[in-house]
């Protein structure tokens, strides 16, 4: 007989469900300017509450604070204020393009747009990003056609994937973007692979490897990390913590650690946790953290707190799984409404000169969406032919894909 | 020309493409000071230097979507998974990257990596190091599975999958490393350095994947075999006196489908061996194309002599293992058909 009464299983549930009242008071939020900016040869053991705490740069009134501001000038912030406007209008453009049946699937990045398009800008040519599927804007920000990306969206004519890949799993080597998966993790240890092999070669070039908070349960998020840790990769190892995996809230991945980026500390892996909601830092965080990879320091782990505004993707309905005003009591706000306040106060900016940015990227993207179309839309039933479909299995078609080929009868 | 283990073959192969082509890295656990737990890199990493032959982690998963990572950015990977039934926890970084990356990037990133892996059982491995996973790879699309049967064609085979620029399964049946075993686990081992397969020639040269050899010429019925198979089938037909046409397939994809034709439709009958579990065994798929190629050349049904449909049992091993006595069974059986 045992004294000790039954055992039973604990589940973790988020703090509220729909037809509540939204609480994010469990989320701690140091102001801003408040974290120190450590030098980037600091031991990771140095570092262990950066793990804990958020930095940010811009404050409630929109003033740009403390060590980790000032490393952008005008000119680079009202760039990178219109490459996460642009991704905010073709976001826009191709949520309604699907639900107008042009296309089978789209993922937007409502809330979340400052997390790659600053941290693109901290990257040099060559180096390569190992992306999931809400980093478009580090194609936005680093020059890539919004004409290609309708295209391989419609799976049209000029698809530069031939039709063979779901909407937004884009590709451009060119870009530093690897080909996105669709199974979730896979890239972040293939990440550290690519920096390895960069290492191997003496090569300059990092390597960048991108998750969301509910994939980082998967076994690849760890092998990477040992792996990162191992050989001291240059790789900045980043997760997207948008609080929400589908429907299921960031606390089932997370389990009973503090933050997602406490889990680069027992690797030895320096970890930061960044204000994803302020491009200001999260830029400031990947200069650091490509400055500690390039100068062969090895591997960072930053975490990105930060809010999906939107469902996951055309096929779910939050209101099932959260509050419907949960976005609106989000207390990090808007990351395009925080950088054009600051740039307000600096004096580089004003709402009219926001409200005529607006239109003019709307124009411009509802351009590129039209001359995507030109090419055909999925439902135009206008794409790469049956024939295509066997080629680039293998360099060269094998004689069984040949024949197969054949009697497909195209 | 010099005799050389099947091991020594597969160092060779290797030694010889690390010197010419830096792009070439080898990898894995217990692969680098130590030089394998079967001795396939011994003396690599102190040829080659840390960075180019290395130890790894534990982790399957790890090291192949490092070796993904590393091809992607245009190194040449040969990877050693320890044993091949350790390559599960792989399996998606092998189905859904290594062998789709150049497909669904339309060329943008391609994956020029070898997996290599002992397979097979014989050794008292029990049933985690003897398994034989080949159909688990030949049904993947965008990847390459070979499978040698002697020290030649080892070295050929493994250069030239080094050499292919999409991603290779290179399955080492363990028990042929140090000899030509038949499948008398009860008599003394031949070593390499009796046979004339043992013999295998200095510096670069390959063996093309996708093209089988005939071991054996002859008229009665056609053996398609590879791997520790072909030695077994050897002893069977030696010991019926049955003049059947071995088959060494060594590439099972692509698949040298031309001479399996050629030969069933000579001979009109056809047995199959693996030693892989029978159900929806590598097997299947070979009956299904001779009986699609050769349905009205064909004397009798195809009959497949496999491992049975059980985990690899450690005590019953060779009551598991498709030994000589089961294929002269099945080759007198067909004849007498």
């Amino acid at each position: 007989m045992t004294d000790h009464p039954p055992l039973s299983l604990h589940v973790p549930e988020p703090a509220v469900r729909p037809g509540g009242r939204p609480d994010f008071s469990n989320i701690r939020i140091p102001r801003a300017g408040q974290v120190a900016r450590p030098a980037v040869d600091v031991d990771a053991e140095a570092i262990r509450d950066l793990a804990f705490s958020v930095i940010r740069v811009l404050n409630r009134d929109g003033e740009a604070v403390g060590p980790w501001a000032g490393s952008l000038s005008d000119d680079e912030l009202l760039e990178g204020l219109r490459h996460m406007m642009t991704l905010r209008a073709f976001d826009a453009r191709m949520q309604m393009a699907q639900r107008q049946g042009k296309t089978s699937f789209y993922m937007q990045h409502m809330g979340e747009e400052a997390v790659s398009c600053a941290f693109r800008k901290a990257l040099s040519p060559g180096d390569m990003n190992f992306p999931t599927y809400r980093q478009a804007g580090l194609l936005i920000a680093g020059g890539y056609s919004l004409v290609e990306m309708a295209c391989q969206i419609y799976s049209n004519t000029h698809d530069p994937l031939k039709g063979r890949q779901l909407p937004v799993m884009y590709s451009s080597r060119e870009h530093g973007f690897f080909s996105i998966s669709g199974n979730l993790a896979t890239q972040y240890i293939q990440a550290v692979g690519w920096a390895m092999a960069s290492a191997i070669k003496n090569d300059t070039k990092i390597a960048v490897g991108w998750i969301g908070d509910g994939a980082t349960a998967e076994s690849d998020f760890h092998a990477a990390l040992v792996f990162a840790s191992t050989y001291r990769a240059p790789v900045v190892l980043n997760i997207v913590n948008n609080q929400w995996a589908i429907s299921t809230f960031q606390g089932i991945a997370r389990g009973g650690s503090g933050t997602f980026a406490a889990r680069g500390l027992g690797f030895g892996i320096p970890a930061l946790r960044v204000d994803g909601n302020d491009y200001l830092a999260v830029h400031a965080v990947a200069k650091w953290a490509c400055e500690r990879a390039r100068r062969n320091l090895g591997p960072t782990l930053i975490e990105h707190v930060t809010y999906r505004v939107g469902a996951h993707s055309t096929s779910d309905d939050p209101a099932g799984y959260r509050p419907k005003t949960e976005s609106e009591a989000w207390p990090l706000g808007d990351p395009v409404i925080r950088l054009k306040n600051h740039l307000i106060v600096r004096g580089a900016w004003s709402e009219e000169r926001h409200r005529q940015t607006e239109a003019e990227i709307m124009d411009t993207v509802i351009a590129a969406q039209k001359e995507a179309e030109s090419h055909g839309t999925l439902n135009s039933l206008q794409h790469a032919s049956a024939r295509d479909m066997f080629e680039g299995v293998f360099s060269e078609m094998p004689p069984h894909l040949r024949r197969q080929r054949q009697e497909a009868g195209v | 020309m010099p005799r050389k283990t099947m091991i020594e073959a597969i160092r060779d192969a290797m030694d010889v493409m690390m010197s010419r082509d830096d792009d070439v890295v080898v990898f894995g656990e217990d692969v680098g000071y130590f030089g394998g737990v079967f001795r396939a890199s011994q003396g690599l990493q102190a040829k080659y230097g840390k960075s180019r032959c290395f130890d790894t982690p534990i982790s399957e998963l790890g090291i192949v979507g490092a070796a993904v990572g590393m091809a992607a950015y245009g190194l040449k990977p040969c990877v050693e998974i320890q044993f091949a039934d350790y390559m599960y926890p792989a399996y998606d970084q092998i189905v859904s990257e290594a062998a789709r990356l150049r497909y669904r990037s339309n060329g943008q990133f391609t994956c020029p990596l070898v997996l290599r892996m002992p397979t097979g059982g014989g050794i008292f491995g029990g049933q985690t190091h003897s398994q034989s996973p080949e159909a688990l790879f030949t049904h993947v699309c965008g990847i390459k599975t070979v499978v040698p049967s002697n020290p030649s064609d080892a070295k050929g085979l493994l250069i030239a999958a080094i050499e292919d620029p999409d991603p290779v399964i290179f399955l080492e049946p363990k028990r042929l490393y140090n000899g030509p075993f038949d499948g008398h686990h009860d008599r003394p081992v031949t070593p390499w350095s009796k046979h004339d397969l043992g013999d295998v020639a200095e510096g670069h040269y390959t063996v093309p994947l996708g093209r089988a050899a005939i071991r054996r010429p002859g008229e009665a019925v056609t053996i398609l075999a590879y791997g520790t198979m072909v030695h077994v089938a050897e002893s069977a037909v030696a010991e019926t006196g049955i003049d059947a046409e071995i088959i060494d397939l060594r590439t099972l994809l692509p698949l040298d489908l031309d001479t399996i034709e050629t030969s069933v439709k000579k001979t009109g009958r056809c047995v199959i061996v693996h030693e892989a579990t029978l159900t929806s065994g590598f097997g299947a798929e070979l009956c299904a194309l001779v009986q699609t190629r050769c349905f009205y050349h064909l004397e009798v049904p195809i009959v497949r002599v496999a491992g049975w449909d059980t985990p690899y049992p450690h005590a019953q091993e060779w009551d598991y293992f498709p030994g000589p006595a089961r294929v002269s069974r099945a080759l007198t059986e067909t004849l007498e058909a």
